[in-house]
Order: C-alpha cells, then structure tokens, then sequence
C-alpha cells in the first residue's frame, strides 16, 4: 500500500496566533513555548466518521428544533455553503455543528446571565452533514451583539459558532461566522486576533438574495475550506515500495 | 483565472470556541434538553475487547487555575491499534462497539474531566517502526483561539514509551514527561485511572502539537 499523504501544513502567517493580549482571556491560555512540528501520522489522517444515524430530521433547522408553543422571534435566515477543502475538492460527508445566540443576544446556557430574555421557542444548536458536493444548509434566525467582559464597552459581532469535522483528525475547525456589513466587526478583539484582514473576510457570511425564500426568509452565503491533502509530483519513497 | 491553473484555497481560519461550546458540541452540559441524540461520549462502549481503563485530569491555565469551560475531543486507535477509519488497512476489524472518539467536558465546579475507554495498541510510524501506545486530544475553550493537539502517552509502557518516534523528537526530557500519564492502579481491580493534567501556560507547559 502507498503511504497516504500528509495534509497541508498550516501556513504560520496565516494560522490564529495563541497570544493575543488584547483579547484578554488568551493572556493566561496561551502556551508559550513552540508548537512541535511532525510529519501526520495514522492518528492524525484519521478521524471520527460521522453518518446519518447521527443526525435527526430537524437538526439543522434551528426555528424548529427547540419549539414549544410557535417559532422563535427574530429575522428568519438559512445560512448555507460548501465545504471545500484547500485544494477546492468538496468534502463529502463533513458534519457541520453550529451555535448561537437568540435575536436578542442571550445564549441558552447556565453561566449566561446577560439580561436581555430567553426565547422559549429557541434552543441555538444545530448540526448537518455535507452532501456530496460538500454542501450544507441550516435554517435558523440571525443572532443579535452580545456584551462581554473584556474591555469596559465590548459587544461581539452577531456571529454563528461553526465546528467542523472533515475526514482527518488532523483537519478539525471550529471558528465564527460573522454578517455583512456589520460595524461590530472591525471593532471586536477575537475578530482582531485574526492575522490578515483577508481571513476576516473569509468568516463573513454574504447576504444571498438567490437564495432567498420570498415572502419567507434572507439568506446568506458561508464557505467553509478545511485543510487539502498535498500532491506532490514527485514523492519521496520509502525503500521497498 | 488561467484554466486548468492549480487552485489553491486559503483555510478558514480559526476562532475560539468561546464559554458557551457546550451548547453546540454538548447540549445537556450546557443545559439544554437534548436537541438530537449525543454523537459522542466514551470512545469504547462497555463490552468492547481490551483493557477497560479511566483517564481523568484539568487542563489549568499559566495561573494554575482549572478551566472549567473547556471542551476535550479525544481520538484513539482500539486495543490492537486499529481505527475506526477507511483509511486504516485494518479498519473493518475494529469491534462495532468501538468508536475511538470522545468528547468530555470539563466539570463546571472543579474542572474536572473524566473519560472512560479502553487502553489503545501501538500503531505504525510512517516510513516504519511502531509508536507507543497513545490517545490525541484535542482542547478548545474561551481563550483560546485555535485548537490544541496534544497526546497522551501510558506512564505504565516505559518501555514503549523510550522507543517511541514523537516523543524522541522532543528535545528536552523534562518536556517528554508532559505528556506522558501517572496510573493509578485500583486496588478493587477496577479499571487502571490515568491521571493527566494539560498545563497551558508555564514552567511545566504540556507540548502541544503541530500535526
């Protein structure tokens, strides 16, 4: 058998650096020494393998999945894409989990506390599989800014958590989907822990009028790319094969 | 664009999973009742072939402090060293009760994580040559803004373990110790507890892996 091949090294000038002390929390997370670098191994080009038994009818509709008595309030969205890989081959079978918060900005979860309501028809979670041409689709309403503690004054984005599962273990994401056109963006720290201005433009969603249900719900366009596989012309051999 | 050019794609770039991870990746820590069923929790069903054993620890910050918000994945090969992958060639005799991935949250009181599974066979290094026994981990939380690889080796396989490829590739010795379990042997005949604490900041930082 051939050895497979080894995943695109990540490019350090693009890579999110660990310390970034004006998004305070990384001060003390951050490690300090440097990341040791290897060649993959089995346990890196591989990975869990998700399947549809993983997955129910309504986990990739958020304006249903957690409703009680009717929808939740807020501007109805589907946020869809494709998941790519760095040489621009879909990735198949990819899951897709996201997370936010309701229009208002509050997250369901215990440590949350922000005093803006709950809406008791939404829940903020969501998960899909990639078809096999690597799309993807939720259908859920567009989150509202969020204060925080970092400086006295800080609100984040409305943003979207997306995690993804590619085929390699070695290809594991979770980043933030961010909106168009909005002045919160420049303004954030996490945002700003991002390296060059052109990855800021990867994580914000396109509003996409095509894709639009009308009379029904906006859309907006969010491409994910994972990690490629290199293809080297020519290889080096280990003897004997 | 030229046609037939190589078209390369930049990666999405990363971004902190942030405090409230559990909502997507584990709905019932966060609170919620459960939107779909779990997709992970032990990497190896009870019953499956192999030594069962328990791994548990904190991830502390360069304060010392446990992070109580953090979100661990683990992946691992089964008891002969096999995963649970179409790329691996022996993939199709893993047991179907083994998954060899893991999700754990940390404790939100304490910090604690725990996990139970079974304890890994070695597996090939490319180009030849076997690695000791170990389990990937994979750490996000609030703070931190790109993933963390790390492994976990068997204090119990000191043998395997000074043989081993990665670990040979650390340059200090005091830094191969980071990654490498205190088992606790229960005297009952329980499961083997392996204690592993990830340190992301200081003196004894946890090495942390570009794979």
């Amino acid at each position: 058998m051939s050895t497979p091949h080894d995943y695109l090294p990540r490019d350090p000038a693009w890579r999110t650096p660990a310390f970034a002390p004006f998004y305070k929390t990384t001060v003390h997370r951050a490690p300090r020494a440097p990341l040791l670098s290897l060649r993959n191994t089995l346990s890196e080009i591989t990975g869990p393998v998700f399947g549809h038994d993983d997955i129910g009818p309504l986990d990739n509709d958020l304006i249903r999945n957690y409703a009680q008595d009717g929808e939740p309030v807020g501007e109805r969205i589907i946020l869809h894409g494709r998941v790519l890989d760095e040489n621009a081959r879909p990735v198949p079978g990819a899951l897709i989990e996201i997370w936010q918060a309701n229009a208002a900005g509050r997250y369901r979860h215990r440590n949350d506390r922000y005093l803006a309501p709950l809406d008791p028809n939404f829940g903020g979670c969501g998960r899909t599989l990639a078809d096999d041409e690597g799309r993807y689709a939720f259908r859920t309403i567009k989150p509202g800014p969020y204060p925080w503690g970092n400086d006295s004054n800080s609100w984040r984005p409305a943003h979207v958590h997306v995690s993804v599962f590619g085929r390699a273990f070695a290809q594991r994401l979770i980043t933030q989907l961010y909106f168009e056109g909005d002045p919160l963006i420049p303004r954030c720290p996490i945002v700003r822990t991002l390296p060059d201005p052109a990855g800021v433009e990867l994580l914000t969603a396109r509003l996409d009028m095509n894709a639009a249900i009308p009379f029904d719900c906006l859309a907006y366009r969010f491409d994910i790319v994972l990690r490629g596989r290199r293809a080297t012309p020519f290889e080096n051999r280990p003897e004997g094969t | 664009m030229t046609p037939n050019a190589p078209r390369y794609l930049k990666e999405t770039p990363s971004q902190t999973a942030g405090p409230y991870v559990h909502i997507g990746l584990a709905p019932e820590a966060a609170g919620l009742r459960a939107v779909g069923r779990p997709l992970a929790g032990d990497p190896a069903a009870p019953g499956c072939p192999g030594r069962r054993i328990a791994v548990e620890g904190v991830v502390l910050d360069g304060t010392g402090t446990p992070l109580r918000d953090a979100l661990i994945e683990v992946w691992q090969a089964d008891h002969m060293g096999r995963h649970r992958h179409p790329e691996d060639p022996r993939a199709n005799e893993v047991d179907p009760r083994f998954r060899g991935f893991g999700r754990v949250c940390a404790g939100f009181e304490d910090g604690l994580w725990r996990f139970e599974t079974v304890k890994p066979g070695p597996v090939p290094w490319p180009g030849g040559g076997l690695q000791a026994p170990h389990i990937t981990f994979w750490i996000v939380a609030r703070g931190i803004n790109m993933g963390l690889h790390t492994r976990m080796y068997f204090g119990d396989e000191p043998e395997a373990n000074a043989a081993d490829p990665l670990l040979a590739m650390i340059e200090q010795p005091s830094r191969r110790e980071t990654l490498i379990s205190r088992p606790e042997p229960d005297p009952g005949g329980g499961p083997t507890v392996h204690r592993f604490e990830i340190r992301l900041q200081g003196p004894l930082e946890t090495v942390f892996l570009d794979v």
